[in-house]
């Protein structure tokens, strides 16, 4: 009995001493759970894997940052973050005034050009004019929605939302929606799968709009946590500096997935 | 007892509803309506109560189209069960166990995901009259969920039609009337009778079974709550604003069946 309760008192101790040596907390960065290659999806295994996780553990690494990666879902994301369940978005969100209202922004850490694609067998461009009376995809509460409602609003039979891009895709390849807008990257990656591959193709980049589709993507941060804000940027301009930005982008893309480097915010 | 309450004259009968108890309890609910109107976020509201409107009436034709149409196919499943021949009870059964024994979400999605996403392969179908409906997502939603209420209300109706007593049936009989004639006029209305109760609950379920159409892109007020969660990443407001209305749409569905339920003879078999 003496040496059971021994044991019981030491392993007491030990535990409050590893407490203690604990540091601050680790930063918890949300991904959208939903999987979104090739920047976030879970492997076979259930870990998280993709560019944007490289690239985020890259920029922890560099400010000497512990981070532990956590799925929460895309709709309950920016309340996810404002509640305090993480601490940063990294979830391929774009930089927006609306978003901006709520939540702070690092740096852009990569944007890339919005696509419409659709059924191989259809011949149409990514104008209002071409989508004259087209069903159009697109997932909901992001950019893309509110750009296809701002530009084809007045023209496509209805712009239709989907909880995530997945759902959207699978409708197009069902022939529910006549056209998908969305991200070029992740919208190529669909293109590449046997889904994809057998009923659809690429056809053409929306045109630019700065004030709906903003700078491109940061990582979202709470407005009071300036310090973290600044740490992640010094992060991104580090591994932008030192080449291991690049690096990381070479596994994944073929070309410079960074996009202009005129606007830092 | 009926009689008694219309002597009562409007006032008396007001201060008897008036007890303290519900006094408390109206002057409790008062305080957190008045509270989240003063310490929540509304101005959302302008914005979509147009949706909202759109989305509740969608809701409730689901609700009520559905309902109505797996009665119609409950009858017959309760009846072959009841008292059908072998080749024809097995088969009803069988459908009551499936759909009772696999979630709703599932049946919904294998309707829309698996056999909507089939038919774009057959050409004469993609040209067909029928195209522009089975592109859409609501005709999947009112077929799942026609489909659910029968299986259930189906097992109902089973046990509604075994419980009217034989003697009823045999006495009609002996009157000379149809079969037909018989089910019509003395089984099929006291079986009724019968379900009537369970009928209540069934629909009020079914009521809380329509968000699950949110899941294939039909925007029915779940999705127009969840649309707003997005925009505004307000999470309180909308939900409970969403909570609200489905219990005042089930205060109405139980307060029209009791009266509906009130007028039938309390005496029975």
């Amino acid at each position: 009995m003496k040496t059971v309760l021994k044991t019981f008192a030491a392993a007491l101790l030990l535990g409050v001493a590893a407490m203690g040596v604990a540091k601050a907390d680790p930063v918890k960065i949300g991904v959208a759970a939903e999987p979104y290659p090739p920047f976030a999806s879970p492997d076979a295994s259930g870990k998280w894997v993709g560019w944007e996780i490289d690239f985020i553990d890259a920029v922890c690494a560099e400010e000497k940052l512990e981070c532990v990666i956590t799925p929460v879902g895309w709709d309950g994301i920016i309340p996810a973050l404002t509640t305090k369940k993480i601490d940063v978005i990294a979830a391929s969100m774009s930089i927006t005034d609306e978003r901006k209202k709520t939540i702070d922004f690092s740096d852009k850490y990569y944007n890339t050009p919005t696509a419409i694609i659709g059924p191989k067998d259809q011949k149409f461009g990514a104008t209002p004019d071409d989508l004259k009376g087209k069903i159009i995809g697109v997932q909901v509460s992001t950019v893309h929605a509110v750009y296809a409602k701002k530009h084809f609003g007045a023209t496509a039979a209805e712009i239709k939302e989907y909880q995530t891009q997945d759902e959207a895709n699978q409708d197009l390849a069902a022939g529910r929606v006549d056209a998908v807008q969305a991200d070029s990257i992740a919208l190529g990656e669909f293109l590449k799968s046997d889904q994809g591959k057998g009923c659809c193709d690429l056809k053409g980049m929306v045109a630019p709009d700065l004030e709906v589709l903003g700078p491109g993507v940061g990582a979202g941060i709470r407005k009071e946590d300036t310090e973290l804000k600044d740490k992640i940027n010094a992060g991104i301009k580090a591994i932008r500096a030192n080449g291991k930005y690049e690096e990381i982008s070479k596994k994944y893309f073929d070309f410079d997935i960074y996009g202009e480097d005129s606007q830092s915010n | 007892m009926a009689g008694e309450a219309t002597v009562i004259n409007v006032a008396a009968r007001t201060s008897l509803w008036l007890q303290p108890h519900r006094i408390v309890l109206i002057l409790i609910a008062l305080a957190l309506v008045l509270g989240a109107a003063f310490f929540m976020r509304w101005d959302w509201l302008p914005q979509y109560y147009e949706m909202g409107l759109l989305g509740i009436w969608r809701s409730l034709w689901i609700l009520a189209v559905t309902c109505f149409l797996g009665f119609l196919l409950a009858v017959p499943l309760g009846l072959a069960q009841a008292a059908g021949p072998f080749w024809f009870s097995a088969p009803a059964k069988a459908f009551c166990t499936v759909i009772r024994g696999t979630p709703l979400l599932i049946q919904l999605w294998l309707l829309y995901y698996g056999l909507g996403s089939l038919f774009p392969q057959y050409p004469w179908i993609r040209e067909s009259w029928m195209w522009p409906y089975l592109r859409q997502a609501w005709p999947y939603g009112v077929l799942a969920l026609t489909l659910s209420f029968a299986g259930y209300e189906g097992e109902v109706m089973r046990g509604a039609f075994a419980g009217v007593p034989k003697g009823q049936l045999e006495a009609a009989r002996a009157f000379g009337m149809s079969r037909w004639k018989i089910f019509r006029r003395i089984w099929l209305p006291q079986a009724i009778y019968r379900a009537l109760p369970t009928l209540t609950g069934e629909t009020v379920l079914q009521l809380k079974s329509t968000p699950l159409v949110a899941t294939i892109s039909v925007i029915d007020i779940f999705a127009v709550s969840s649309k707003v969660r997005q925009d505004t990443y307000l999470t309180y407001e909308p939900l409970l604003l969403l909570a609200l209305i489905y219990m005042a749409i089930t205060g109405i569905l139980v307060f029209a069946f009791s009266r509906i339920e009130a007028r039938i003879p309390n005496k029975i078999g």
